[in-house]
């Protein structure tokens, strides 16, 4: 077991002094399973709160506030009235693939929210190759979409299963490069190490003018990957009903709801951590305190998740052809010209450091 | 080199259309336009042009415009309008004259296009601002709208 799981060092000691090492490790990993789980469905739910709330504001309403004070609690009744309800499908449904599609759309934004680094020892899975491992998992959710889509047996479902494949796939492109763009600066992919080297200033003001460029291309193909709007076509109301969840009622579809906004919580933790210092407070005045890290990397998480909520209810739905032309003709190549200028910079050492 | 006017209009435009929702944003406290309705049952206001029903509004001698022309019942597109009218004598000429005995609305069918409104010659009819017109039995949105021993007020005609 060479997997640091730093933050349970405590509970580590005391678990090993009342049983053998390999009972204690499961043990481990179930406590960390069940936390990251508790993690996931509140998170979960006050997202998808916040979103109604901040809709809302946009809109000049004033949104959910019946339901406990100001309306805390109208998802936690959501979702109970989900999981009251009956789990409908179609007779000529893949019943396996059906039943399956939710779990691995689950699986892997768990499986992404475990590598993400939440406070300086607060960090489940701190993986050699983090970034790497966010970037192949953020795209196995696709396949969830797909089965989806596909076992439903469904025109809608399936077309909206096919838009969200090309869309991933295109689009997955970018969000690696223009994170590739930011790993020339650290020389590494590790997670931990990426917030080491920004102790000398966030990577955002280190790699100046390319590290903004790959921000606003990573913010841009990030809310690609996660479906949201203006990307939202794979579940394009006007078009598809529901998209490739037309078919799946109660929990399932609640599963499908969450890992979506599990994912713009990964993506916007993406952009926190590899642009924005992560846990690092600004200029360090709490370094002296490691768990505000928490504080820090959720507030920096949040006003980045509020950035995409702005542009959800901001901008229209493209079409497909204008989403593979924004992608191929324009995200793409900026990006390579950028990684050019990114790796002359660090060549050069014009990189700005305090 | 439309290539890069184009990547530079295009994020000036995506900026702009936030600043323009992030104005709305940040404005959302004070004008919400919902309204919480069953709380504020007692002070809510409709709006000015909201079309809730057709009344007849009355003045204090009891005294309605509507010289009975039909033009009302002509109009409608649906039949919600009926005029039961009558003669009687005026008082003044002692000329036989045609006053409304009863102008029955059937709000049931009425679609709210307001065709009637529009093409009354006296405006003896107009929007009420009432909506809350649910009732268990049918026959109830039948309504008389000129009030018992009304008249018409005098100098409408002329």
């Amino acid at each position: 077991m060479n997997i640091s799981l730093s933050i349970t060092k405590n509970i580590h000691d005391w678990l090993l002094s009342i049983m053998p090492e390999s009972a204690a490790n499961i043990v481990e990993m179930v406590l960390i399973g069940l936390l990251y789980l508790a993690i996931f469905a509140i998170l979960g739910l006050f997202l998808v709160l916040l979103e109604r709330r901040i809709a809302a504001w946009f809109q000049l309403r004033i949104g959910p506030n019946r339901v406990g004070f100001h309306g805390l609690l109208q998802t936690m009744a959501d979702a109970l009235k989900l999981l009251s309800k009956e789990l409908t499908g179609t007779t000529k449904a893949d019943k396996f693939l059906y039943n399956l599609a939710p779990y691995f759309v689950i699986v892997s934004s768990l499986m992404a929210l475990a590598v993400i680094p939440f406070t300086k020892e607060f960090h489940a899975f701190d993986i050699n190759i983090g970034i790497f491992f966010l970037i192949a998992i953020s795209s196995v959710g696709v396949i969830g979409i797909l089965l989806g889509g596909w076992a439903s047996n469904n025109k809608f479902a399936l077309i909206g299963a096919m838009r969200s494949g090309v869309q991933t796939i295109s689009y997955e492109l970018s969000v690696a490069l223009s994170l590739l763009t930011m790993i020339i600066i650290t020389g590494s992919l590790q997670l931990s190490e990426i917030i080491e080297v920004q102790k000398s200033g966030w990577l955002i003001v280190q790699g100046h003018i390319p590290a903004i460029i790959a921000f606003m291309v990573f913010m841009i193909s990030g809310t690609a990957e996660s479906n949201r709007a203006p990307f939202d076509m794979v579940e394009a109301e006007s078009e598809l009903g529901a998209g490739f969840h037309t078919e799946y009622s109660g929990m399932k579809f609640a599963y499908f709801f969450l890992a979506e906004f599990i994912n713009m919580f990964i993506i916007a933790a993406i952009a926190a951590t590899v642009f924005f210092g992560g846990w690092l407070s600004p200029f360090g005045i709490t370094e002296s305190i490691p768990w505000l890290g928490v504080f820090w990397f959720l507030g920096k998480t949040f006003i980045l998740v509020f950035l995409m909520m702005w542009f959800r209810w901001t901008f229209p739905r493209l079409r497909v052809d204008q989403l593979l032309t924004l992608e191929w003709k324009y995200l793409l190549p900026i990006n390579l010209v950028n990684i050019i200028i990114m790796a002359l910079i660090v060549w050069l050492n014009l990189t700005i450091q305090f | 080199m439309s290539y890069f006017s184009d990547i530079y209009k295009g994020v000036k435009t995506l900026l702009t259309g936030m600043s323009v929702t992030g104005k709305y944003f940040l404005n959302s406290r004070k004008g919400a336009i919902t309204q919480q309705y069953p709380d504020n049952r007692d002070t809510l206001k409709m709006f000015d042009r909201f079309r809730g029903e057709v009344i007849m509004p009355h003045d204090e001698n009891n005294e309605h415009r509507c010289t009975g022309c039909q033009k009302c019942e002509i109009a409608c597109p649906n039949g919600t309008i009926e005029i039961i009218w009558d003669r009687g004598i005026d008082e003044t000429t002692g000329k036989k004259k045609k006053k409304i005995d009863q102008f029955v609305y059937h709000l049931g069918m009425c679609t709210m296009c307001g065709l009637c409104i529009d093409v009354c010659p006296t405006d003896a009819i107009e929007w009420g601002q009432n909506f809350e017109n649910s009732v268990y039995d049918r026959a109830q949105l039948t309504r008389v709208l000129n009030k018992p021993e009304s008249k018409l007020q005098p100098g409408v005609e002329d």
